[in-house]
């Protein structure tokens, strides 16, 4: 599989502050990779600038080849983003939501792919409820279904499952495996949850203080730090002082 | 070039929303028909006791009515992108492809409806309850109206650049914009009764000219061509530069990273 994301020495400033040092990844197409790393990290700073919200101060990202910051609204079309942290516009009813994101992204054949969404995501009897009105659970598949609604080749992902219910949470996660499958998708995933990111990822990147301090398989840095999970491992990484 | 889908999509959130709401519909008519019936009975006194409006009942309604088209196409500009922090729906705009200029466009138009959805029923009512239409303006009204439109969205461009740049915590500016300037418009006293050098900051401003061929239409049923080209040339010379400014702090928006995070 080719790679559909490529990131290189990719950094960015806040004045004198670094919040993300030189990182460089690829994300091949059809691949879920994890980002790992405590609060300050530089993970929601990376994710910002593979959405456009932020300026690169050094390095490029491409997806599919093209360079993002030369063509911000041709590579919006292609990736979409879910975040606990952002919502869709509560007052409006579920369908009018997947309607005017379906409208803002030029979704061709709208009433086909808003149908396709639901019934994979069942928000069959959400569709007339007012947004603001449903359970978090609900809104979180709902805004799945937002994230999905242009069909993506890029989706990223900011703790998709955070504040959800055990089973909620692997109703997503079956959800997003079984997406991958029959779509092809390439994710990029971001989260605390570490049974999710063995179970989804094939590959992960630990982040601290905003480098990549380790990469690789989950279960062969479980085997390489000689750890019983990966939240070991993490703890172990996060808290020592690089000389791993 | 402009994607008339992705500003049909824009339209459409906002559409929605006023549209499912009867408080909504009602909170933008309510303002401007309570304003516009007290000024209705302010411009009753003040006509019969001043020498100046020439006992012309219409002079200080019609202005009111303009400077009120002025205010709500400006605040429902600020409304529109208030509205996205407010439901913390930024970050899915910014990461929507819509290209600023057609978000500026949409918001444009927008904002244009939710004035007239206020203002159309209100000038409605000052025929019966007050005899005077506002069409006494003549042709000229379309002209003055676009200017103050124009003025509005210009306003309201520059309210939503600094909402882009600094987030909401410029919200408060957003509200005491157009009471700022109001005392330099002239809206319904003529330029002379302000000091020296408040006059030179007023003719800066394209509301003078615009409130002052108002008047100069209804008191001397004279027309000054002049004024209401003034009032345009102005007009296009501080929407250039606010669309500019609205780009800019885009940019720096991007640079500074306060497009993330943005919320109530």
């Amino acid at each position: 599989m080719k790679d559909l994301v490529k990131v290189t020495n990719l950094k960015k400033n806040y004045g004198l502050k670094e919040a993300v040092k030189g990182i460089s990844f690829n994300i091949k197409q059809n691949e879920i990779i994890g980002l790992l790393g405590p609060n300050g990290s530089g993970k929601t700073t990376t994710i910002g600038m593979m959405l456009g919200l932020l300026k690169p101060s050094y390095g490029e990202i491409l997806i599919d080849g093209v360079n993002i910051e030369k063509n911000r609204i041709e590579i919006l079309k292609k990736i979409n983003f879910i975040s606990p942290y952002i919502e869709l516009p509560k007052k409006l009813k579920v369908k009018q939501n997947l309607i005017v994101y379906g409208k803002l992204y030029s979704v061709k054949n709208l009433d086909q792919r808003i149908n396709y969404l639901v019934e994979k995501l069942r928000l069959e009897d959400l569709l007339d409820s007012v947004t603001g009105e449903l359970s978090s659970g609900q809104k979180n598949r709902v805004s799945l279904a937002k994230a999905l609604i242009n069909d993506p080749e890029v989706l990223l992902l900011d703790e998709p499952t955070a504040s959800l219910d055990p089973e909620i949470g692997d109703f997503v996660r079956t959800f997003l495996e079984n997406y991958k499958k029959e779509n092809k998708i390439s994710i990029l995933l971001a989260s605390h949850n570490m049974n999710e990111v063995t179970r989804l990822c094939k590959s992960i990147l630990m982040m601290k203080d905003g480098i990549i301090i380790d990469k690789g398989d989950p279960n062969e840095l479980i085997k390489k730090h000689g750890r019983k999970n990966l939240e070991e491992v993490f703890l172990k990484l996060t808290r020592s002082n690089g000389e791993f | 070039m402009v994607n008339f889908n992705r500003m049909y999509g824009l339209f459409l959130r906002h559409f929605y929303l006023i549209t499912r709401s009867f408080p909504r519909i009602l909170d933008l008519i309510y303002w401007p028909t309570i304003q516009i019936t007290l000024w209705g009975f302010i411009s009753i006194f003040f006509a019969s006791s001043s020498s100046y409006y020439n006992n012309g009942v219409g002079v200080i309604l019609t202005c009111a009515i303009l400077y009120d088209f002025l205010f709500r196409t400006s605040i429902g500009f600020n409304m529109l992108f208030l509205e996205e922090i407010y439901s913390r729906n930024f970050t899915n705009l910014f990461i929507a492809p819509i290209k600023i200029r057609e978000i500026i466009f949409c918001l444009v138009f927008t904002a244009l409806i939710r004035a007239l959805i206020g203002l159309i029923p209100a000038i409605l009512l000052t025929s019966p309850l007050f005899g005077i239409s506002i069409l006494d303006l003549g042709i000229y009204l379309f002209l003055l109206f676009l200017s103050l439109y124009i003025f509005g969205v210009t306003l309201g461009i520059l309210v939503s650049a600094g909402l882009l740049r600094f987030g909401p915590s410029f919200e408060n500016i957003a509200w005491s914009t157009m009471f700022l300037l109001a005392p330099f418009g002239c809206i319904y006293y003529p330029i002379e009764i302000l000091p020296e050098f408040f006059q030179k900051i007023a003719y800066g401003l394209p509301l003078v000219y615009i409130f002052e061929e108002a008047r100069n239409i209804l008191i001397n049923q004279t027309v000054n061509i002049n004024n209401i080209l003034t009032a345009l040339g102005l007009n296009l010379l501080y929407l250039s530069i606010s669309v500019s400014l609205f780009y800019y702090c885009f940019f720096q928006a991007r640079k500074k990273g306060t497009l993330i995070n943005v919320g109530e």
